[in-house]
């Protein structure tokens, strides 16, 4: 079928392309833009005046809690709500249970994607066996079955040799690691930032070097093996401008941030508000506002949603006792697009941050609208307010910290290679 | 009908005010922060009132007659339990002391389905401890509107009680807070009594507010709760008029917060000699139990400026307040 996407204004940042223009999609391919390519018969034309066309979103963490915990979601209901935000391809840890450490769960994973067809799912194998940090995973043969890199997740590793051993293998097989800076020592199970709200709460605290401890330890093994390193979910300033000093010394690595570590701070759980329960820990304002930094500047290229879908009785318990995490997926696109009303940066290079940006670091053939590319396409009405009700939104974890919210900007139309795998009731 | 009815709300911030009903009456005793300073001397002076009962033949007065309280322990006590045992049974009310061991227990069980289970006693208030920070706060979100609930220390957050007996102590000693420098001695980190003790001497409008102990022990930040932070006894004592010491858990040793009890005495344990640096009048306060030879001297802790005694009696004194305050506020809505 050939879709005609007429008049809508068209960015993708990946060609600097920023302009009212036409979109030609041939079956599941971007056939061209501006003009037609030579005999397009046009089957069907989507009016998109008024409209943003960007690529699908790519979504570098998102926990579909399939397989091992379908009581908080599944592939099929988290997928749905993934389309319904925009995201047309997202990526899933390994810390599912069984864990993704063998290519069985790998296929189980996208059998169900498939069959759901609402948003190619990729996954992330695990670093070590069962995540233990013991011993290595069979990497070579999670890269065969699928896997775009390898990650321990939030489990520790014995200890820094093993660290050592698994970036020098992961790299000999050209796997990309995502890992996540946090020293379990020195975090001691706490639960929120070690500061002057976990102090007038009592609540254990996680300090800022949990994390940049963390990242000094990696950056040195980074440096020593040379291993290509994605450090996900940075939470401190600090950290921040470590990986930005190493970005500029050449070290292969990048970094992101999760949404709501761009607008939520440890002040949010004020009154023990166990939706504002995260891992790493809401910071600071001046955390805040050096992530906003690092995201304009780029040293963030990433900008995920580290959706963490629960059933409502994970958060009903006091504070320490609830799990951490927050349903995510459909506050993506309209947090990221508040950081262009709030002068962070431009609307293409935030775009940036949720396509082409992710997309890079996962190695994948996604994020951009280039003729012959997949036709993973998100269309948007940027004037359109609405309000966050958590009952509505369709992912089945309802822990959203964002209810009432207003946001300017909503999806209308998605398409998954070519094909309408979302549109809101009123379009056309 | 009074029955405890668990109401479900989904999670999400505090209301402000939880503590308080429409008119600013005690609704709630969770925590002291936050709290006007006229309700503070109102718990005072209510207390004021009571202290006298233990002095009668009969010991009772009938103001919560028919009322049903029930002490909901999820950590082990027997000093707070009991006064409020005998604070209740002083207002002639019912008492049911629910001792659940949380390690026991099904780990599976939450404690909402804890409180549904209390759904069925028909009950008009719930004196909690639990070893979560928040988890009043949480309970109160939850229980039907004719339900008090009473804080008996909550994790590391807060001893409300704990803290207005201290401040009742203080004040029938040294009545002008605004004169006074109180020093808080030990293991803040850890400590919900010293978290409300710093709120209540603030509210309180008390001269100077230290904290002192090795920085192992003091939480971070603490002095925006606006104290001064001491790392030694010498300098943390000095013209002292209020000495409030925090017992110390043996288990500190272990996790590398201290090298050991010894050295612990040697460095921030109360003798007469430390307490030379305080003010002659300086009054000595612990919220037990005590730990002899390791947070205090036995010379002390016996001696003639210790008013710990004084502050286990008064405790049940400030309970009976807090009680009948906040069953009096529902009464009068």
């Amino acid at each position: 079928m050939n879709l005609q996407i007429s008049q809508g204004r068209v960015i993708d940042p990946a060609h600097g392309v920023d302009r009212i223009t036409d979109l030609f999609v041939a079956d599941d391919r971007i056939a061209g833009i501006d003009n037609a390519p030579p005999g397009f018969v046009v089957d069907r034309k989507l009016d998109a005046r008024g409209r943003i066309v960007i690529p699908g979103l790519v979504d570098i963490a998102a926990r579909l809690r399939e397989p091992g915990q379908e009581h908080k979601a599944t592939i099929a209901s988290e997928t749905h709500a993934a389309a319904a935000a925009g995201i047309t391809s997202l990526c899933c840890p390994p810390d599912t249970n069984p864990v993704i450490d063998s290519p069985a769960e790998v296929e189980l994973i996208q059998q169900r994607a498939h069959a759901a067809g609402f948003c190619r799912v990729h996954t992330i194998g695990a670093l070590t066996a069962g995540l233990k940090g013991q011993t290595l995973s069979e990497m070579a043969a999670l890269k065969a079955a699928g896997c775009v890199g390898v990650s321990n997740a939030l489990q520790p590793l014995a200890n820094p040799l093993v660290l050592r051993r698994a970036m020098e293998y992961a790299a000999s097989q050209g796997l990309t690691l995502f890992l996540h800076p946090f020293d379990h020592a020195l975090a001691n199970q706490g639960c929120a930032h070690e500061g002057t709200i976990a102090t007038r709460l009592g609540l254990p605290g996680i300090p800022t070097a949990a994390e940049t401890a963390a990242v000094g330890q990696l950056l040195a093994l980074v440096e020593q093996t040379g291993a290509r390193t994605h450090f996900c979910r940075l939470s401190t300033a600090r950290a921040v401008n470590m990986v930005a000093r190493a970005r500029y010394d050449g070290l292969p690595i990048s970094a992101d941030v999760c949404a709501h570590q761009l607008f939520l701070t440890e002040q949010d759980i004020g009154g023990f508000n166990s939706l504002c329960h995260t891992l790493p820990p809401l910071r600071t304002r001046a955390d805040l506002e050096t992530l906003r930094k690092g995201v304009a500047h780029g040293a963030l290229a990433v900008i995920c949603s580290d959706h963490q879908p629960h059933e409502i009785d994970a958060k009903q318990a006091p504070f320490p006792a609830t799990e951490a995490g927050i349903s995510a997926l459909e506050t993506l696109l309209p947090l990221t697009l508040r950081l262009v009303e709030e002068d962070v940066l431009s609307l293409p290079e935030a775009i940036a941050r949720v396509t082409s940006g992710p997309a890079e670091v996962l190695g994948i053939a996604a994020g951009t609208l280039g003729v012959n590319q997949t036709a993973d396409i998100c269309i948007y009405d940027p004037d359109e307010r609405w309000q966050l009700i958590p009952k509505r939104i369709l992912s089945h974890g309802k822990n959203t910290p964002f209810s009432g919210w207003s946001f300017t900007g909503r999806v209308t139309h998605t398409l998954l290679g070519g094909r309408i795998v979302y549109q809101v009731d009123s379009a056309s | 009908m009074t029955g405890g009815a668990v109401t479900m709300r989904p999670p999400g911030p505090l209301p402000a005010g939880i503590q308080l009903t429409p008119d600013g009456q005690l609704r709630h005793f969770l925590t002291i922060e936050g709290l006007p300073r006229a309700l503070l001397l109102e718990i005072l002076d209510t207390a004021e009132s009571f202290a006298g009962v233990k002095n009668q033949a009969v010991k009772k007065v009938p103001l919560l007659r028919g009322k049903t309280i029930v002490n909901l322990f999820f950590e082990a006590s027997t000093r707070t339990r009991t006064t409020f045992e005998l604070a209740a049974k002083r207002l002639s009310a019912d008492v049911l002391n629910l001792n659940i061991n949380t390690t026991a227990t099904v780990k599976g069980e939450s404690l909402l389905d804890t409180l549904r289970n209390l759904e069925a006693m028909y009950t008009d208030m719930f004196v909690v401890r639990h070893a979560d920070s928040g988890a009043a706060q949480f309970i109160a979100r939850h229980v039907a509107p004719h339900v008090s609930v009473i804080n008996a220390g909550d994790g590391r957050h807060a001893h409300p009680t704990q803290a207005m007996l201290d401040m009742f102590t203080i004040r029938r000693h040294k009545p002008d807070f605004s004169r006074l420098c109180v020093a808080i001695v030990g293991d803040i980190m850890h400590s919900r009594v010293a978290r409300s003790q710093i709120h209540a001497l603030s509210i309180l409008g008390t001269g100077e507010v230290r904290v002192v102990g090795p920085k192992t022990l003091i939480p971070a930040e603490v002095e925006n709760l606006g104290v001064r932070v001491f790392h030694s006894m010498a300098d943390g004592l000095k013209d002292a008029d209020v000495i409030m010491m925090l017992r110390l858990q043996k288990e500190r040793m272990q996790g590398a917060l201290l090298p050991s009890e010894h050295e612990y005495f040697q460095l921030y344990g109360l003798t007469e000699e430390r307490l030379s640096v305080a003010k002659e009048t300086a009054i000595v306060m612990h919220p037990g139990p005590i730990n002899r030879g390791v947070e205090i001297g036995s010379e002390v802790a016996d001696g003639s400026r210790s008013v710990i005694l004084q502050q286990v009696t008064y405790g049940i004194a400030v309970r009976m307040a807090v009680m009948s305050m906040a069953i009096g506020a529902r009464a009068g809505r």
